[in-house]
């Protein structure tokens, strides 16, 4: 644990999270979350389910509204009424655990309907890099098909492609391969693994506990809406420091999920 | 078993009786190119009505399903708006926009029964429309527009590009299926006295004593929505991968 809590945020990352507060009723999930995922860096977020992993990423993202704290994008507040949230979430990507494409719209036009009607791109440059990130993530023969045509992995990859193509400043991943089936998984991986080999600056809430220790730089475990343990992956993974870490993975290897 | 009933309609002892009263080649070439012209008035209101309703009940269906609370008066304006043109039979609303409207002698509003009565349709139709609309729009999933704002569209943009499409495309079949009835219910406008096919072929029925002329409105009717019955079971094939059900 370092001074000031495992969750450290000093306002210098790209996205930080300052003690975030998020209840739905009566239930308090989020109990005061501070985090800082830096420039480049990938930050996973472990927890069991219900943690709250989820609902913290819904508010980084704004699409949630949080009940107290604050979260940053590059120093900036984007939690403040004031502030647009397009404008906020045309700067980060989000992939949702069950892909959520566009079904009425081809595997091209999910990529480039943002980025285009949001101003960010034209159309011919949006397809060109739609089709490039298609070929080289070998999609390039299922541009004109309909996702429903695609398996769960390419489908989650045409979502991941949707997400970063624009260019965001951070990724926000929501348990991308928890909606997979097991052989489907390694392909949507390593993708993420390409992105973050790019330098990508990602949050990535997961299960896979095998891929949050090679590809996060930090864990940071989430535990009854307040975050118990932040720190480099290997540390966190093999050797925690907190006994509710110790037994949250305690039950993963039992479950055989890790 | 259609030839039996076939046999048993022809061989009976009042068909020559019911041949000549409803099925009288002279009468039907008499009174047929009356009825015809006639009927272009029924395909004309139906036409421009029919824009109306879809553009009325998408603006409604719109409106009601909006979340932002500034719309709530609307969005009670709608709903009000519905539950009344809903509740009240067509054939009702057409008498009070026809009669009614003109008799309070307002300044700048038409008189004329054949737009009266239009209106009236148009209203009643345009809140069937926008019951099925609405229907559509709250069929597709909340991820859907998650999704839609994460890519970084406002609002707007996301009905517009991700969820009219998606519902407009499931309510394709009950839509059509509100266009025949309406269709059809053009012949009402006959109560407020305007001579499209069915009044035209109820007076040559009247003139000649014989009914005709009844049957060769009811073939003209037909000859528009069995088309747009064949275009309803079209769109509606359960192999057709734009239903919607796929996911
Ligand atoms: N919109 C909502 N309304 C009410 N309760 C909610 C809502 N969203 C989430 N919750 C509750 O908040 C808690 C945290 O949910 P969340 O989805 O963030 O967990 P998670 O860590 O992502 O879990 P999982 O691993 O299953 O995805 C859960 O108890 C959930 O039922
Ligand atoms: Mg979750």
């Amino acid at each position: 644990m370092t001074e000031g809590g495992p969750g450290t945020a000093d306002g210098a990352g790209v996205i930080d999270v300052l003690s975030v507060t998020k209840a739905f009723g009566e239930l308090e999930v989020l109990k005061g979350i501070d985090l800082t995922v830096g420039e480049h860096e990938a930050v996973a977020l472990i927890g069991a389910s219900g943690s709250g992993k989820s609902t913290l990423l819904r508010c980084v993202d704004l699409l949630e509204e949080v009940d107290g704290g604050d979260i940053l994008l590059d120093g900036e507040v984007i939690t403040d009424p004031s502030v647009d949230p397009v404008a906020v979430r045309k700067k980060l990507g989000f992939v949702f655990q069950a892909f959520n494409l566009f079904p009425h719209l081809d595997v091209l036009e999910n990529i480039t309907l943002g980025a285009v009607q949001s101003g960010q791109m034209k159309r011919k440059e949006a397809e060109e890099r739609g089709r490039e990130l298609l070929a080289r993530f070998g999609l390039g023969d299922r541009e004109r098909e309909k996702p429903d045509r695609l398996s769960g992995g390419q489908q989650q990859r045409v979502a991941l492609i949707r997400a970063f193509a624009p260019n965001p400043r951070a990724l926000l991943l929501d348990e991308v391969t928890s909606a997979l089936d097991p052989e489907l998984v390694g392909e949507v991986l390593e993708l993420v693994r390409e992105l973050k080999a790019e330098g990508m600056t990602m949050l990535i809430a997961t299960h896979e506990m095998g891929f949050a220790r090679e590809v996060a730089d930090r864990v940071a475990f989430l535990e009854g809406g307040r975050l118990l343990e932040v720190g480099p992956a290997a540390t966190v993974i093999d050797s925690p420091s907190e006994p509710e870490t110790r037994r949250f993975l305690g039950r993963l290897h039992q479950g055989g999920l890790a | 078993m259609l030839g039996g009933l076939a046999v048993a309609v022809f061989t009976s002892s009042g068909w020559p009786e019911v041949k000549s009263q409803f099925f009288s080649v002279k009468a039907f070439t008499d009174s047929f190119p009356g009825i015809l012209s006639a009927f272009w008035i029924d395909v004309k209101v139906f036409l421009i009505v029919e824009v109306v309703v879809l553009i009325l009940g998408l603006f409604v269906a719109v409106v009601r399903t909006s979340t932002n609370p500034a719309l709530f008066p609307f969005r009670v304006l709608g709903a009000v708006y519905c539950d009344v043109f809903r509740g009240i039979p067509v054939v009702l609303l057409i008498y009070l926009f026809g009669f009614g409207i003109p008799a309070l002698a307002l300044q700048g509003v038409p008189t004329d029964p054949l737009i009266l009565g239009s209106i009236a349709l148009a209203l009643a139709y345009g809140s069937y429309v926008a019951e099925v609309f609405r229907a559509g729009i709250l069929s597709i999933h909340r991820t859907q527009v998650e999704s839609g704002l994460a890519i970084g569209l406002n609002r707007l943009q996301t009905l517009r590009h991700v969820v009219l499409p998606q519902a407009v495309r499931r309510v394709r079949p009950p839509l059509l299926n509100d266009f025949i009835a309406l269709q059809k219910d053009v012949a009402l406008l006959a109560v407020v006295g305007v001579i499209e096919a069915y009044r035209q072929a109820q007076i040559d029925a009247a003139a000649t004593f014989n009914y005709t002329p009844l049957v060769a409105a009811a073939l003209l009717y037909l000859a528009v929505t069995i088309p747009m019955a064949r275009l309803l079971d079209y769109i509606s094939r359960p192999d057709d991968p734009s239903r919607g059900m796929a996911k």
